[in-house]
């Protein structure tokens, strides 16, 4: 596993270290490939800085979304058998993953 | 007079009502015909025969017990990524494989309620990602109308069961046109409503500001039927409307005189084939000759709908498919020394080709550096695209436009291009960016007799609109009557 920096290329987008960030282990194919086909994507994208946005908001959302609260009150939730039984690994009490520390 | 399997969701509920048949020997006849024919089809991912006649009996209890329901006893087939208790939802990708789903998405429960069966998973291009279904990491669906074809995608299994009448009807989910494609495609009417109109709650997530639930079904009647059970706020999903749900039925008139249906010139440009425009042009005149007043109109944020859709996009699916890491559902890698070690295999092996494309992709989007570039410019686009629609709504009632600017291309045609698979969803995905509705119905085949789709766009909450208008359409055609006859 590599940490190094993306390569400063405003155009360039550097495969093997956005893969990294994504946490996805790629093969030597898929990193070949995948660097010419995003290259080929990120350069049709770039189509949108023609665009004027100097006056217009970012729209995250199709409406306008405040935040929505319910009260502060203990609701039941799933069942942890029902949760645990489709976790890979488990103790019947939590899931359970390699060791950490 | 049709089999069984044939009627669609209202027949068949008028056919249980009076007693001309069961549950039990609707679904018995359903799974007969899924054996015959989805060996050629490949639209399900798996078929619970044993589950799906408990379901019919208990259709047939309660009929006894006289506790009605507005679907009591219709089976129908789910997209693989719809959450129903107790089913396997896999999202047809290696990285759900074992997992149960331990509750029903909210339409599930609705749909439920009202006494309809779940029978069958349908397949879809893993994760929704795709135009084809060739992206399912189990197999590739085939078109009823051309086994040799792609039913569409990303809803290929459910648009490819209805129209072999392998379902009576389906579910899908649309982020970019994966209900209207399909639809088109296998000749079957597909509504994507407008966004938070129905709970995302249960809906596995692409594009959380994109997603919705969507009917694909043999006529408008049956869409409406389904909206209208599905429709409406649901405190677990925050974003859906809290706007009051109409009577959609009731919407359905065959005449839609003195409606004003616009035409975006940006959607009938270079490049479309010629078969499929002078289909969809005819279906405009037609309309015409129902009473709409036709208009010219513009959308000129149009040719940037596509790249905004795949930053946005893939944005939001790099942040949702980070919950697939090996630990709480599906797939885990064995043999793992460290939890970085689990993620890093877990997804690469657990994750298909396009999944990973798309989440590198919305990672670069997102990441420090790129973020204002792309990901905060996509979403000054995204609203322009929206301030487009607003201006024409102020003059048209809806806008027709074709679904895709082909009919079904061949199964493998375009695998090797990413891009030119994007560019499937050029008329399809700025409904998604405004977050208003749409829907496909069959208008016409080409001389090779695949089905091509009209697409009508109404406003946020217009689906009175295109659904009066579609009906108006399909009542004085006869398209929906003809049948893949290969199968």
């Amino acid at each position: 596993m590599t940490n190094s920096t993306p390569a400063h290329n405003a155009e360039k987008i550097d495969v093997a270290y956005v893969a990294n960030l994504a946490r996805i282990q790629l093969t030597a194919d898929e990193l070949q490939t995948f660097q010419t086909q995003l290259t080929q994507i990120v350069d049709y994208v770039n189509e949108l800085k023609q665009v004027d946005v100097s006056a217009v908001e970012p729209m995250a959302y199709t409406e306008r979304i405040a935040n929505v609260l319910r009260k502060d009150v203990e609701r039941r939730s799933l069942d942890r058998p029902v949760v645990l039984a489709s976790a890979p690994a488990h103790d019947n009490e939590q899931f359970l993953v390699p060791k950490i520390i | 007079m049709p089999a069984w399997n044939e009627l669609t969701v209202h027949e068949a509920k008028a056919r249980l009502d009076r007693g001309d048949v069961t549950s039990r020997e609707l679904v018995e006849t359903l799974l007969a015909a899924i054996r015959a024919r989805d060996k050629q089809v490949q639209g399900y991912l798996e078929v619970d025969e044993a589950d799906a006649l408990r379901q019919a009996e208990a259709a047939d209890a309660r009929r006894k017990e006289k506790r009605p329901g507005k679907l009591l006893g219709v089976p129908i087939a789910v997209k693989d990524l719809l959450n129903v208790q107790g089913q396997s939802c896999r999202c047809a990708s290696r990285i759900l494989e074992g997992y149960l789903s331990p509750y029903d998405a909210t339409a599930i429960a609705r749909l439920r309620a009202e006494g309809a069966l779940f029978v069958g998973r349908a397949n879809m291009d893993e994760f929704a990602m795709g135009s084809t279904t060739e992206n399912s990491a189990f197999k590739i669906t085939h078109n009823p109308w051309d086994l040799e074809r792609v039913p569409g995608g990303s809803s290929g299994g459910s648009g490819a069961v209805v129209a072999a009448d392998e379902a009576i009807a389906a579910l899908g989910s649309d982020t970019g046109g994966s209900v209207r494609l399909p639809a088109s495609f296998c000749g079957c009417v597909g509504l994507k409503p407008t966004y938070g109109r129905i709970s995302r709650y249960g809906l596995t997530a692409f594009a959380s500001s994109l997603d919705q639930i969507g009917p694909l079904t043999k006529d408008i009647r049956d869409a409406a039927l389904l909206l209208q059970v599905m429709a409406g706020h649901d405190e677990m999903d925050s974003t859906s409307s809290p706007a009051p749900v109409p009577d959609y039925e009731a919407a359905l008139r065959k005449d839609i005189a003195g409606m004003k249906l616009g035409l975006p010139k940006e959607y009938f440009v270079a490049g479309m084939n010629r078969e499929v425009e002078q289909i969809v042009q005819q279906a405009i005149r037609h309309c015409e000759k129902l009473g709409a007043t036709i208009v010219d109109v513009s959308l000129p944020m149009t040719p940037y709908a596509v790249a905004t859709y795949y930053i946005v996009a893939c944005a939001e699916a790099s942040a949702n498919l980070a919950r697939f890491d090996g630990v709480r559902y599906g797939f885990r890698v064995k043999d793992a020394a460290d939890p970085l070690e689990m993620y890093m295999r877990t997804r690469a092996a657990g994750f298909g080709t396009e999944v990973k494309r798309r989440i590198i992709l919305g990672t670069y989007v997102l990441s420090s550096g790129y973020y204002d570039a792309y990901y905060i410019r996509a979403q000054k686009v995204r609203a322009l695209i929206r301030a487009d629609f607003e201006k024409v709504f102020q003059t048209c009632d809806a806008l027709l436009t074709p679904v895709a600017p082909t009919a079904a291309f061949r199964i493998g045609e375009k695998t090797a291009d990413p891009l030119q698979m994007y560019l499937n969803d050029i008329f399809t995905a700025s409904v998604n960016l405004a977050g208003i509705c749409a829907l496909s119905l069959p208008c016409g085949f080409t001389n090779e007799g695949l089905p091509v789709g009209l697409q009508v766009v109404g406003p946020a909450l217009g689906e009175e609109t295109i659904l009066r208008v579609g009906y108006a359409y399909e009542q004085t055609t006869d398209w929906r009557r003809r049948k893949p006859e290969r199968l």
